[in-house]
């Protein structure tokens, strides 16, 4: 397709969605309208939650999440407020302990689970929304819903689907995938894991965390797309990913299990109660080395087993069976990187 | 963006019919941003000090923005409406705590004034517009428009620095910036649902991220009558602390034994239900309810205790004493406009070293024009100097002594000031009391004697400290003192009765119309008088013995005449009626030197 060719196409499908747009913003003055607003805003505020967890030294310790099914699944971001057990505030003023039942590090996604039932939650799209179609983002931005007030309600429209690395560096993020770029201020401290809804009351994205163009210094407005996101909430909620220890009760013979100096693993020291595994050092010729594992590099998962702190690291790898390779997730700056290693 | 610069290319060549609901939905929204925007002000500090926006809420000009707008400008400003001119106005009374100012602008009796919305009824989702003044922008006196829709209500945000408080607030996502402070935020049909005034700004530097603050209407609406006595108001505090309940509802956590709600049963432990008429159940809720009203408000209160529910009235107190405020209030004011062509701020990588401070601050003022100019900012124009007083305490005194005129001018006027040439030296009033058992009821009050006759009883008392100690005893002679002072206004006038001011406006025994409040400190007693906002009859008078306990009250029921003597008399302490009577005769004499 030629420049004008897409050119052409583009205006057409942007005076389609415009005039879309339009209809479903402006028939607005009708009251009934005013009040399909105010029922499709009470529905995604229903749905959405406060997360509280680690933070402090500048970074805020709350988050956003939303109800993705009735028994307490809540998709959110994947971030350091999450280094703790989280505690989750739903739209009725409950506070809960949530409990991370699963993630995905190359979505940010993380699903945390409460211990309720029979709660409202949002269907998640299967589709591309249509660019100019109008949303609703509802997010703990900034913190201003304390208690049991609701969270805030943002509205505006998806401006543009896009792709982050179109330039890769300019935003550091380890999501990869199309993004709804927003014509909104969404993206506020606080106001990761929000919830995008269309006009049908249908979650279509997921805030995502802060993200600033590193050169021109462009804080972005957008959410990571609920179709991307669905197949893994759906394998988490169903239960087909399991970030949980190993099923095996008992730790294999010191002599028959994976440890980190076989690997030729150097962490960094483990000062802290949950000290990341961040890698030190990879020792010369070792399989680590052989495998391209690097220093600075954080790891994340071992096969579908999220690795919390370094304790965690050490005690997962007595379970595997040193002839078996070992298969890490690894975050590399703002990377995630599959690394096998094989002795 | 691309999308929108293609489009009206589009819509040149190739025509598009919209959906008639759209034209008529978007015709509508023309219509209310018409309606609403000649009642936008554009405010500027003379000499360029900065400036911000508000609106104007009456035909003769009076108008409503922030503290933190008026406040660089002190008493004087040039506003700007969008029929392109500019008017001089003149600071009346400030709100430092709940950053509300009003003001008054010069030289029209018919300037377009906005329609008051519900801010109770707002709801989140709702469609809504901030009309202003953004970075100064309106040079041509055109506000600018943004249109957004309300993303919370009744938000509670926590004291910035250690005066602010802006609470049962309402939250837009409509754009705003510096210089859009004081500024209305209107409803989608144009009635003013707020006064813009802060904003989350945090690490993006001082521009909109989608969340701005207005104080709601409601809130204004309370602090309307004590703004225009021109006097520095203060915010009420219930003078107890309360703690939400992990098991639901909200409970009293402390209490002050001084505090009129300890007088009024509230105890440790209460569960408080509602507070004039709003139900709560957090703590949040209560310091949101409660942070709206003006200090020393007298509103409803249900509680229920041990025995049950429990429906009073709660006298409330002042947040600060008075020096304490004015100490505050000169701490908080503003740093001066920062100098033009600030240096843009250091843009740092990934948020490192930056702080996530996420307090909402008022929004800065812009000011592009330079440091103000002292030389300027003295020239004030006469017809402001002319409504203008500076006292202690007081904004304007100016507009207090009007105040003070209007009430004694209708307080002459009804009765029982109607008897021409009367001076009051000496007031007898004579009734029976109403109930199964009347009883015949004497009043009399002079300079030299006070006596109460109810059947066969008699309280007489020579000296007013005799009336104080029959309002510490909380016996029916406490009408004397009311009556006393009542009759003193008339003969002496505001000028000797003794220190006298306007203090605003207030529920009376809970309900509204809010009633005008006029205070008289004479001796170790003082009087309020509460006068009916339209048919300014006085309809109470209470007087305070002891600031600590209660006063007397002296409910007054005016017949269907204005010029009737009142009906009937009802002497209260706290909730509990001593005496009420029916009024069948009332003489006023002049004392026989005085008639001569």
């Amino acid at each position: 397709m030629n420049r004008d060719a897409k050119i052409g196409w583009f205006r057409l499908a942007a005076l389609r969605a415009f005039a879309f747009t339009v209809v479903l913003l402006l028939i607005g003055r009708a009251a009934a309208y005013e009040a399909d607003l105010g029922t499709l805003t009470r529905k995604a505020q229903a749905a959405a939650v406060k997360i509280y967890g680690a933070g402090g030294a500048g970074l805020e310790a709350y988050q956003s999440g939303f109800l993705v099914s009735p028994d307490g699944h809540i998709a959110t971001a994947w971030s350091y407020v999450l280094d703790v057990q989280p505690i989750v505030v739903l739209d009725d003023g409950r506070r809960m302990d949530g409990t991370i039942v699963g993630f995905e590090p190359e979505l940010e996604l993380a699903i945390i689970k409460i211990e309720a039932s029979e709660l409202p939650y949002l269907p998640l799209s299967d589709t591309m929304p249509e660019i100019a179609e109008p949303v609703l983002a509802v997010s703990n931005l900034f913190g201003i819903a304390s208690g049991d007030e609701p969270a805030s309600v943002m509205q505006g429209m998806v401006a543009a689907v896009t792709s982050l690395d179109a330039r890769r560096g300019t935003f550091k993020t380890p999501y990869s995938g199309p993004v709804l770029i927003l014509d909104l201020v969404a993206n506020n401290p606080g106001a990761a894991g929000g919830v995008v809804i269309d006009t049908q009351g249908r979650a279509i994205g997921m805030l995502g965390k802060e993200l600033r163009d590193a050169s021109a210094g462009v804080w972005l407005n957008y959410a990571l797309p609920a179709m991307k996101l669905r197949p893994a909430i759906a394998d988490i909620v169903a239960g087909r990913t399991v970030a949980e220890q190993s099923q095996k009760s008992v730790p294999l013979p010191a002599d028959k299990s994976q440890s980190l100096s076989l690997l030729g693993i150097g962490l960094v020291p483990d000062v802290l109660e949950v000290t990341p595994a961040f890698v030190d050092r990879v020792i010369a010729k070792s399989p680590a080395a052989s495998a391209d594992l690097r220093p600075d590099d954080l790891i994340l998962l071992i096969g579908n087993t999220r690795i919390e702190s370094q304790r965690m690291l050490v005690d997962t790898l007595r379970f595997l069976d040193r002839r078996d390779p070992v298969v890490l997730t690894v975050q590399r700056d703002s990377r995630i990187v599959s690394i096998k290693i094989q002795l | 963006m691309a999308l929108f610069v293609a489009m009206p290319i589009v819509s040149a060549s190739e025509p598009i019919t919209l959906d008639p609901r759209v034209e008529a939905a978007e015709q509508a929204r023309i219509a209310a941003v018409k309606r609403a925007m000649p009642s936008t002000v554009s405010v500027f500090v003379p000499g360029g000090g900065g400036g911000g926006s508000g609106v104007l809420i009456s035909p003769d000009g009076f108008a409503l923005t922030n503290f933190h707008v008026s406040s660089p400008a002190g008493t004087y400003m040039r506003c700007g409406l969008s029929d392109g001119r500019i008017y001089d106005a003149v600071i009346v009374g400030i709100d430092p705590v709940g950053d509300l100012a009003l003001i008054r602008l010069l030289g029209r009796e018919d300037f377009p004034f906005a329609e008051m919305a519900d801010s109770l009824k707002a709801r989140v989702g709702q469609w809504c517009m901030v009309i202003g003044n953004p970075f100064l922008l309106n040079t041509n006196l055109k506000p600018t428009v943004s249109w957004g829709i309300l993303s919370g209500v009744g938000r509670y945000q926590y004291p910035s620095g250690t005066l602010l408080e802006y609470a049962d607030c309402l939250q837009t996502d409509a754009s705003i910036n510096p210089g859009n402070s004081g500024g209305p935020l209107y409803d989608a049909d144009g009635r003013l649902l707020g006064i813009v005034g802060r904003a989350s700004f945090e690490k993006r530097g001082r521009i909109n991220v989608g969340v701005g603050y207005a104080i709601s209407i409601q809130q204004a609406k309370n602090f309307l009558g004590d703004l225009h006595s021109g006097r520095i108001v203060d915010h009420a505090t219930l003078g107890a602390t309360v703690a939400s309940d992990p098991d639901g509802g909200v409970r009293v956590s402390n209490i002050l034994d001084t505090s009129d709600a300890y007088r009024r049963g509230l105890r440790y432990g209460d569960e408080i239900l509602e507070i004039d008429g709003r139900s709560v159940n957090t703590a949040n809720q209560v310091q949101n309810v409660l942070a709206t009203f003006p200090a020393l408000w007298r509103v409803r209160l249900t509680y229920r205790n041990d025995e049950g529910l429990q429906s009073t009235l709660v006298r409330l107190a002042s947040v600060h004493g008075q020096d304490e405020l004015l100490e505050k209030m000169a701490a908080a004011l503003p740093p001066p406009p920062p100098a033009p062509d600030p240096k843009p701020e250091k843009e740092e990588e990934g948020g490192d070293g930056e702080k996530g401070d996420s307090d909402p601050v008022p929004i800065p003022i812009p000011n592009p024009h330079g440091e103000p100019s002292a030389e300027e900012n003295s020239e004030i124009p006469e017809a402001v100097n002319a409504l203008f007083q500076p006292r202690r305490g007081y904004a304007n005194y100016y507009v207090n002594l009007q105040k003070q005129t209007q009430f004694i001018d209708s307080l002459k006027a009804q009765f029982p000031g109607v008897v021409s040439g009367a001076t009051h030296d000496s007031w007898t009033i004579e009734g029976m009391t109403l109930g199964d058992d009347p009883k015949a009821v004497k009043l009399r009050v002079s300079d030299q004697e006070f006596e109460l006759v109810v059947g066969d009883k008699t309280i007489t008392a020579t000296k007013s400290g005799e009336l104080y100690d029959g309002i510490t005893a909380r016996n029916a002679s406490g009408v004397l003192a009311c009556l006393n002072s009542w009759r003193r206004m008339l003969r002496d006038g505001t000028d000797q009765f003794g220190e006298c001011f306007y203090r605003g406006s207030v529920p009376l025994l809970g309900e509204r119309p809010l009633r005008d409040w006029m205070v008289g400190v004479s001796g170790e007693l003082e009087t309020s008088w509460l006068s009916h906002p339209e048919t300014k009859q006085v309809e109470a008078i209470e007087v305070f013995a002891d600031r600590d306990d209660d006063p007397v009250e002296l409910m007054i029921r005016w017949g269907e005449s204005k010029s009737d003597r009142p009906e009937s008399m009802e002497v209260r302490y706290g909730t509990d009626a001593v005496l009420t009577f029916k009024v069948d005769q009332w003489e006023t004499e002049n004392a026989p030197e005085a008639a001569q």
